[in-house]
């Protein structure tokens, strides 16, 4: 029977949760680099026991971790992220020209066919890409370099490259997502990008649709279907249907469309999920009840999903990163909170019941579905 | 023989349960023992100081003989206590946080 191993990233270390295909019992490994904060892990589709790791602190910086045996055992790989040439300006919170600093890791995008190539978007915003599973980290310039980086601008977690996307399809595409400058798609293989935030309404920025600038909060692709689309914005539930050329909203009747993570069932392109929050002031669920929203047909009409969540005095957020989905049939869909619950579905949403309880903040869910 | 003390999470990092000793030739600066330092455990590169402008990481101290190092020059010789081994060099983390 299969396996389903989840990698949680938390604000003081990484915990690891498996089960077998029934999903009802879960033995928990952890804390992994216990008191660091692990933005996120993520597998190899290539090689499921090569687990890359960013792990970092405000005291002792980046870190890179990699796993060759399914996370058992961790080694230290190369932490150096240089940007390339002369860095540049972004701007400020102030609107004054603020210079390029490396801070951390958000998120790890390894190869889907080889395990020693994986993908980092880093605050501040940009690309890296290591070949040499981790040892050395080299910028992937053009994505900076594409004229608009003076206008971008931190949102208030930093100016961070948190998605990132590979077209199974089409292996010189890609798709990145920056708060607050948006996302954008390269065609040959990260040489050069464009934006693609053509349909986003932000009325937060001077011009509400402007090229750049949008606080773009996840973006979500089913593998089997790449030129869809679908993005939890800061506020707004979007779709694309054409690779991000535009996009619609698809909010619907949700309760409220801010929220962070946004996914895709496994086995049905249609079917998407949400975590509404309240306000971009107010990072908890409405009427303090933890809900996820289902739609089945791609947006518009959305169905809450409550059974086994937590209807009444319940304030944590949902972030970016820590929601996803497995392979098994039916599908397992993942969420934590920043109140250390890590919640799991085994029938698609209709019920759910927490992994476990009292995790630290949690940052980052990843799924793996194992032979 | 060169006495180094680091916080804890780089002592769990570089998977040592007490003080470091290390071997430093020629003069005994903070940059020659934190070069020594990261040659004997790379996995520290970049934990104490930045790894382009090999500047001391914010919430980081260097104290050595009851004296807080951290502005000096990094090419200071420290004090013949240091050097000889007599007084560790130690890496402090800022007292901050949860």
């Amino acid at each position: 029977m299969s396996k389903v191993r989840v990698l949680v990233g938390t604000r003081k270390g990484a915990f690891i949760l498996t089960a077998d295909g029934k999903r009802d019992k879960w033995e928990v490994s952890g804390p992994h680099f216990a008191g660091w904060e692990l933005y996120h892990l993520k597998a190899s589709p290539a090689d499921p026991n090569r687990i890359y790791a960013s792990q970092s602190s405000g005291w002792f910086g980046q870190l890179i971790q990699r796993s060759s045996d399914g996370g058992k055992t961790w080694e230290p790989v190369g932490n150096k992220f240089t940007y390339d040439g002369v860095p540049g300006t972004h701007q400020w919170y102030d609107g004054t020209a603020h210079p390029w600093e490396f801070k951390r890791v958000w998120h790890l995008e390894p190869s889907l066919n080889d395990p020693d190539t994986v993908y980092a978007g880093v605050e501040d915003a940009a690309i890296f890409r290591t070949t040499d599973g981790g040892q050395n980290w080299q910028e992937m310039p053009g994505l900076r370099g594409h004229g608009s980086g003076p206008k971008w601008q931190p949102g208030a977690g930093g100016m961070c490259l948190h998605t990132i996307l590979l077209d199974p399809k089409n292996s010189k595409r890609m798709f990145i997502a920056i708060s607050a400058a948006g996302a954008f798609r390269t065609d040959d293989g990260g040489t050069t990008w464009k934006p693609i935030n053509r349909g986003l309404h932000s009325q937060y920025i001077p011009d509400p649709t402007a090229e750049v600038g949008h606080c773009v909060h996840h973006v979500s692709m089913h593998p089997a279907r790449p030129g869809v689309l679908f993005m939890q914005k800061h506020w707004d539930v979007m779709r694309s249907d054409d690779a991000g050329e535009s996009w619609h909203e698809v909010s619907g009747n949700l309760p409220t469309d801010f929220g962070f993570v946004i996914d895709i069932h496994a086995h049905e392109p249609e079917t998407i999920y949400v975590v509404p929050i309240k306000s971009d002031s107010e990072h908890f669920p409405p009427e303090g009840k933890l809900r996820v929203y289902r739609s089945r047909k791609g947006g518009n009409e959305w169905e809450a999903l409550t059974k086994g969540l937590p209807q009444n005095d319940c304030y944590v957020n949902v972030l970016r990163d820590a929601m996803s989905v497995d392979q098994m049939d039916p599908c397992g869909v993942y969420f934590g909170t920043t109140g250390g619950q890590v919640y799991a579905s085994a029938n698609a949403g209709d019920s759910w019941t927490p992994i476990v309880r009292d995790l630290p903040a949690v940052l980052s869910v990843e799924a793996q579905t194992l032979p | 023989m060169i006495r180094v003390i680091l916080p804890a999470h780089l002592r769990s990092l570089a998977h040592v349960d007490s003080e470091i000793q290390l071997e430093v030739s020629g003069q005994v600066t903070q940059r020659t023992v934190l070069d020594a330092l990261e040659a004997k455990y790379p996995m520290l590169r970049g934990t104490i100081r930045d790894q382009v402008t090999q500047k001391r990481r914010p919430f980081l101290r260097f104290y050595a003989c009851e004296d807080d190092w951290s502005h000096e020059s990094p090419d200071a010789p420290l004090p013949d206590v240091i050097a000889s081994g007599a007084e560790p060099f130690l890496i402090i983390g800022a007292i901050a946080g949860g």
